[in-house]
């Protein structure tokens, strides 16, 4: 198993730039998330981890080598593809053996290896069917076993749950993360699904339009986005954000918006100008005496919780708030910001302002 | 009022399509049928009118086909040994003795030698050209793919003369060699642009995966692409094969000897004389057959060729 380390990492094709200088650190181990959205350069920079593309410029480091320009059959990595790229003329136990013909493994320790394999990932069954008509966890499981059976260096998955129906997806992520758990490998996952990032990954590198936004643990992205990007792309509903325009003063812990004041975690830089007050959902509370006010718009019942919409003077606001409480559309109610968890961006830059809170937080 | 699905067609409109598809079949059939009773009649039968249909069969075509004969005296002709084998007595039944095999046991050889061996050639180079095109930055691609379309925008016989200008320079009128590369260079670009297509079809990531695998390009295209092509090759093959096959037009201008293919002997068996029509139609018989097995063998693929892109994904 190995760490990966990406520096200045750069694709062009022709005139497109997919990935304009990445760099960040999977550590040995680590499962690893990059997620965005399409186009946005993840599954580029997947494949040129894999090597099946090669960077216009930078360095990939596997275990502290150089790869960057070596063929992907010399960087003892394993895939799984996102519609898992079974070979169609082979069945499931020469699929699985495939890669370790490659080296040359004698064949009674392919049969063992393969084994091993179907027994680890409870395929025994169908290791002498063909691939054609097995079912999508079956292929996923296929995939799997072609992709550990040679104890690779990492594993890159490019959306590998993408083409399972939602009921079976919750099961394999769970199914995937328990493998990972148990093999300790370092894992390279690409996806598009802000949930499964946050709920399978170590770490996170949230990308848009070729660039790295931010890079960290589910818990540092969510709470503290390093961008306006990031904030909106991650959680559901996105955070809120109300835009003013004002001065943000280093040392101050509280901001003004209008005519009210909001209390924030203590500011380490100013701004002045167009500014973005950012507050998840679930940090707004309904509250008769707080002076920020809103009317209530809608309300979306989720069982546990529910979603109200509000309009204020400066847009939209949602609050998640128990069910159990009362919003009636139309009444003009208090909302409490919860100041711990306040972010603030510069609107022209997108870049969230260092405060006490989100000091250690890696930047793009 | 029976109700009738929209999908399914009525009794009637089953019926009209039955008839049109046997009227065709003997259509179609009705030539080969011709040829293949001509070869089993006598010489006489085969030019009897109106046409019999049925006839003692012979196999007097067939022994014509592969000997050269010749009449003798009369009185040498009572003064010979007895037949000594079935094909013997067929000879001398019409009062002459065999003087020896004749060539198309040899034309037909060269047909074969340059019919399969021009449509390997045209697979091997057209498969290669065609992963390339399909999956590399070729300079130039669209370009190069019209160039090589473009070699088919007239018939090759327009060339016929710088043709027979350069083999005969390059001393390659009448050679094996020269009608494989003749032939060669008509099917490529058939090859080229089939196979092109037939390999677009076949998904990037399972050379991919063999590449992350552990293997090399070349192993990942013939072991993971070559095999998910086959369907394609089969077509692709039989297309060859059939032009090489049945080409006359550069048979009868660049060969003469050596390298004479089927077709163009085969009007040469009429014979001087009389005209032999059982041995013409035994000669185009046989001549069908290699076309007919390799078909055959491959039409399952051939079939599946042909609606290959409708169906998948």
């Amino acid at each position: 198993m190995a760490e990966i380390v990406i520096r200045n990492l750069r694709k062009e094709f022709g005139a497109f730039t997919a990935v304009k200088g990445s760099s960040f650190t999977i550590k040995d181990g680590e499962f690893f998330m990059l997620l965005g959205p399409s186009g946005c350069g993840k599954t580029t920079t997947l494949r040129m981890i894999a090597g099946l593309e090669l960077p216009t410029s930078g360095q990939i480091l596997i275990d502290g080598e150089d790869v960057s320009q070596k063929p992907a059959s010399q960087r003892d990595i394993a895939m799984v593809f996102q519609m898992f790229a079974l070979y169609p003329h082979m069945n499931v136990r020469k699929n699985i053996s495939y890669p370790l013909v490659s080296q040359g493994v004698p064949k009674t320790q392919i049969a063992a290896k393969v084994a091993e394999v179907a027994r680890i990932l409870d395929i025994e069954d169908i290791l002498d069917k063909p691939v054609g008509g097995l079912a999508g966890g079956d292929r996923q499981r296929v995939a799997l076993g072609r992709a550990i059976v040679r104890n690779p260096k990492a594993f890159m998955m490019d959306e590998p749950l993408g083409a399972l129906d939602a009921e079976f997806r919750e099961h394999m992520a769970e199914e995937l993360r328990a493998l990972h758990d148990r093999m300790k490998a370092t894992t390279v996952y690409v996806t598009h699904d802000q949930l499964e990032a946050m709920q399978m990954g170590d770490k996170i590198v949230v990308m848009n339009h070729g660039v790295v936004e931010q890079f960290g643990t589910p818990q540092d992205i969510y709470d503290h986005p390093a961008t306006l990007f990031v904030a909106d792309f991650i959680g559901s509903p996105a955070m809120n954000f109300l835009r003013f325009d004002g001065t943000a003063q280093a040392g101050s812990s509280a901001i003004r918006v209008g005519d009210l004041s909001i209390d924030l975690p203590e500011l380490q830089e100013s701004a002045t100008g167009a500014l973005v007050l950012g507050v998840r959902p679930e940090h707004v509370a309904l509250a008769d005496d707080a002076p920020y006010r809103g009317r209530v718009e809608a309300s979306e019942y989720l069982g546990t919780t529910q979603i109200v919409t509000l309009s204020t003077p400066h847009g939209p606001v949602k609050a998640r708030i128990p069910s159990g409480d009362v919003a009636r559309l139309g009444e003009t109610v208090g909302l409490r910001l919860n100041a711990r968890t306040l972010s603030l961006f510069d609107a022209n830059t997108g870049r969230a302002l260092r405060t006490a809170a989100n000091a250690g937080v890696h930047h793009g | 009022m029976t109700a009738y699905s929209i999908t399914e067609p009525t009794p009637r409109s089953k019926l009209i399509a039955g008839l049109l598809v046997v009227l065709y079949t003997i259509v179609t059939l009705l030539p080969l049928v011709w040829i293949i009773s001509t070869g089993f009649k006598s010489g006489p039968d085969s030019i009897s009118y109106p046409p019999k249909v049925l006839f003692e069969p012979s196999l007097e075509g067939y022994v014509n086909l592969f000997t050269t004969r010749t009449r003798v005296a009369a009185e040498e002709f009572q003064n010979l040994p007895p037949a000594e084998t079935w094909y013997d007595e067929i000879v001398r039944d019409s009062g002459m003795v065999i003087a020896g095999p004749s060539r198309f046991g040899e034309r037909f050889l060269n047909s074969v030698i340059i019919g399969f061996g021009s449509t390997f050639l045209s697979i091997f180079l057209g498969t290669l050209a065609a992963y390339a095109f399909s999956r590399f930055k070729v300079p130039l691609k669209d370009d190069l793919l019209f160039f090589i379309l473009s070699t088919r925008m007239m018939p090759p016989i327009a060339v016929a003369i710088p043709i027979y200008l350069m083999y005969r320079e390059l001393g390659l009128s009448d050679t094996h060699l020269g009608m494989i590369l003749l032939y060669t260079a008509v099917n490529i670009s058939l090859a080229v642009w089939l196979l092109k297509g037939f390999i677009d079809e076949i998904p990037r990531e399972y050379e991919e995966a063999a590449l992350i695998d552990g293997y090399t390009r070349f192993q990942a295209f013939r072991k993971v692409v070559l095999p998910q092509a086959a369907t394609g090759i089969a077509s692709t093959a039989i297309f060859c094969l059939i032009f090489a096959w049945n080409e006359y037009a550069f048979a009868v201008l660049l060969t003469s000897g050596t390298a004479q293919t089927a077709p163009p002997f085969i009007p040469t068996i009429i014979g001087v004389g009389g005209q032999d029509w059982p041995a013409v139609a035994a000669g185009a018989t046989i001549f069908l057959l290699p076309v007919m097995i390799f078909t055959i063998l491959l039409r399952k693929h051939l079939l599946r060729g042909i609606t290959f892109g409708a169906v998948r994904k």
